[in-house]
């Protein structure tokens, strides 16, 4: 199953201008459950997806009050800097959408 | 005594509007105050660097005149955060002279406190040598340079200037760059309620409509603080307030969404509880404030990087499109060559390719799809505008007539939308100072003024 089918939430946004935040939201605990399972979205994995040094992975948080898990990392570059491509990092969550989640 | 405080929150940015309906549904409820958020950093450093606002007045002074209209009729103050968009003195000054306009328009005065946020570049300069500046996050140590290129240094103020301002009597509270929650929290602060409830109900306030279901930037949001806790109710009946919508709001635009720190202290929500009371509203209690030992406030400041200009037009052909990568670099290369005179310290120039990595940049995890069609931005930033064009003017017309290996369209490789062509854009700014600076006092950087404003009697 892709992450999109399972997430209700899937979206990135600026955390300020030098942090980039990925928050990921289930309907419900089991989903939730599944997804903090299979560590597709742990750190490495993030890293990997976005060809990003493992340090520029600032945090990963599981939030069960939201049923949500937080990825941030740092921008290629703040806001709006020369060779921004995103000023409100609005677009950048549409890798995790194909991602697999096994079973 | 069980006393309450209800703030109303008519919309996530002043100037995003919000229905007449849903604000009279907050007025029914008897609000203690009026509070809304008017400014963000999401648009990027060209509104802080240049003074503009990135709202429209129009549209502000719309949201302005049912604001103070309410505020004045039902004797409650109108709390307006971040002004302008940044709130630095050219923001400042143009929501002021909104709403002298809306005063005079209403034909009312009001005691209107104007609350600035600029911090003298000396001052930081001052502070960064005794060491009471701090990086926040991935950023750059700070540098003089960096401090004396800045056209504005703004601070975010935390509760303690608004409700000096409250104090004075201010029907109207105007603020530079503001803490988001602090024009929403001031209030119930100055009230006696919890300090840590108060800023956690503001930081979901300052988002109006954004904590329910559906979601709305531009509709209205109340928000009832009492001594154990706060509830949240969406004003329009097609949303709700929901455990989850709550909930999520939180993560919005933070780092962690368990330490929210702000001046003076971090709102630490791992004890908070979310309670659905019902079908449309939300209850939140627990939320904890860690006082800082020193109290600290965020800096921002931007700073001009030169002049840019662009060039916009689409590519169709597909043996173009498959070897683009290394036309662009001969047009790059042929630029240079041609103006040996320009130093290209001086002169950034970026190909931006739509439907290959024009959207994620680096972070493109499938720039190798080749697409049937592709958009394409030609992009200078230059030390003067004359010389962006120069080279964006060449950049364009090189790559317009470029003979690539086995081309069979020779008339032009390019198709544009536009003529003209390239669009001169301007002074460009780039964030240059994002730090926590310690200060003795929450009150001396943020100098308060109240005059009596509007049409004299």
């Amino acid at each position: 199953m892709k992450l999109s089918d399972l997430a209700t939430v899937i979206r990135s946004k600026n955390a300020g201008p030098f942090e980039l935040t990925f928050d990921v939201l289930f309907a419900t605990h089991d989903d939730f459950e599944r997804v903090v399972r299979s560590e597709v979205l742990s750190a490495a994995k993030f890293a990997e997806l976005f060809q990003i040094s493992l340090s520029d992975v600032i945090s990963v948080v599981e939030f069960e009050p939201a049923l949500a898990i937080k990825v941030t990392i740092k921008r290629s570059r703040s806001s709006g800097a020369f060779g921004e491509t995103d000023v409100y990092g609005a677009q950048q969550h549409a890798p995790l959408l194909s991602l697999e989640i096994p079973d | 005594m069980n006393h309450s405080i209800s703030i109303l929150s008519p919309t996530a940015i002043l100037g995003y509007g919000f229905p007449e309906s849903s604000f009279e549904a907050g007025l029914a409820r008897n609000p203690d105050a009026i509070a809304v958020d008017a400014g963000s950093t999401d648009p990027g450093p060209y509104y802080l660097g240049s003074g503009e606002s990135f709202t429209n007045r129009e549209a502000v002074k719309r949201d302005l005149t049912l604001m103070i209209k309410a505020g004045l009729e039902r004797d409650i103050p109108v709390l307006i955060g971040t002004a302008g968009g940044s709130g630095a003195r050219p923001h400042l000054q143009w929501c002021l002279e909104v709403i002298d306009e809306v005063l005079c328009d209403l034909n009312r005065s009001a005691r209107v406190a104007e609350i600035a946020s600029d911090q003298d570049q000396d001052s930081v300069i001052n502070a960064l040598h005794a060491g009471r500046i701090s990086a926040l996050g991935p950023v750059p140590h700070l540098t003089e340079d960096a401090i004396t290129n800045s056209t504005y240094i703004v601070a975010q103020m935390g509760v303690e200037p608004v409700i000096e301002a409250l104090e004075h009597g201010a029907q109207i509270v105007v603020t530079g760059r503001c803490y988001d929650p602090a024009v929403f929290a001031a209030v119930p602060i100055r009230a006696g309620l919890s300090e840590a409830l108060s800023l956690h109900m503001g930081k979901i306030l300052e988002c109006a409509a954004i904590a329910a279901v559906p979601g709305s930037g531009s509709d209205c949001m109340l928000g009832v603080l009492d001594e154990g806790g706060f509830t949240l109710e969406a004003l329009s009946p097609e949303r709700q307030c929901t455990v989850t919508s709550v909930a999520a709001h939180t993560l919005y635009e933070k780092t962690d969404p368990r330490f929210l720190p702000g001046p003076g202290g971090v709102l630490d929500l791992t004890a908070c509880h979310f309670e659905q009371l019902d079908e449309r509203r939300v209850r939140v209690t627990g939320t904890q404030l860690q006082k800082s030992d020193r109290y600290t406030i965020k800096l921002e400041g931007a700073q001009p990087v030169g002049f840019r200009t662009i060039s916009i037009a689409g590519i169709r052909a597909p043996d173009l499109i498959q070897q683009l990568d290394e036309v662009l670099l001969a047009v790059r290369g042929r630029v240079f060559t041609n103006f040996q005179s320009i130093d290209q310290a001086e002169v950034q120039l970026l190909f931006r390719v739509y439907g290959k990595d024009g959207v994620m940049g680096e972070l493109e995890p499938f720039r190798e799809q080749l697409p049937h069609e592709v958009g394409l931005v030609i992009e200078v930033v230059a030390k003067t505008q004359s010389l962006a064009d120069t080279v964006c003017s060449f950049a364009r017309s090189t790559l317009l007539h470029f003979g690539y290996p086995g081309r069979q369209s020779t008339a032009g490789n390019l198709a544009f939308p536009y003529s003209p062509s390239d669009i001169s854009h301007g002074v460009v700014y780039e964030f240059s100072v994002y730090h926590l600076m310690t200060v003795d006092d929450p009150k001396s950087p943020f100098p308060i003024q109240i005059k009596v404003r509007g049409v004299s009697r």
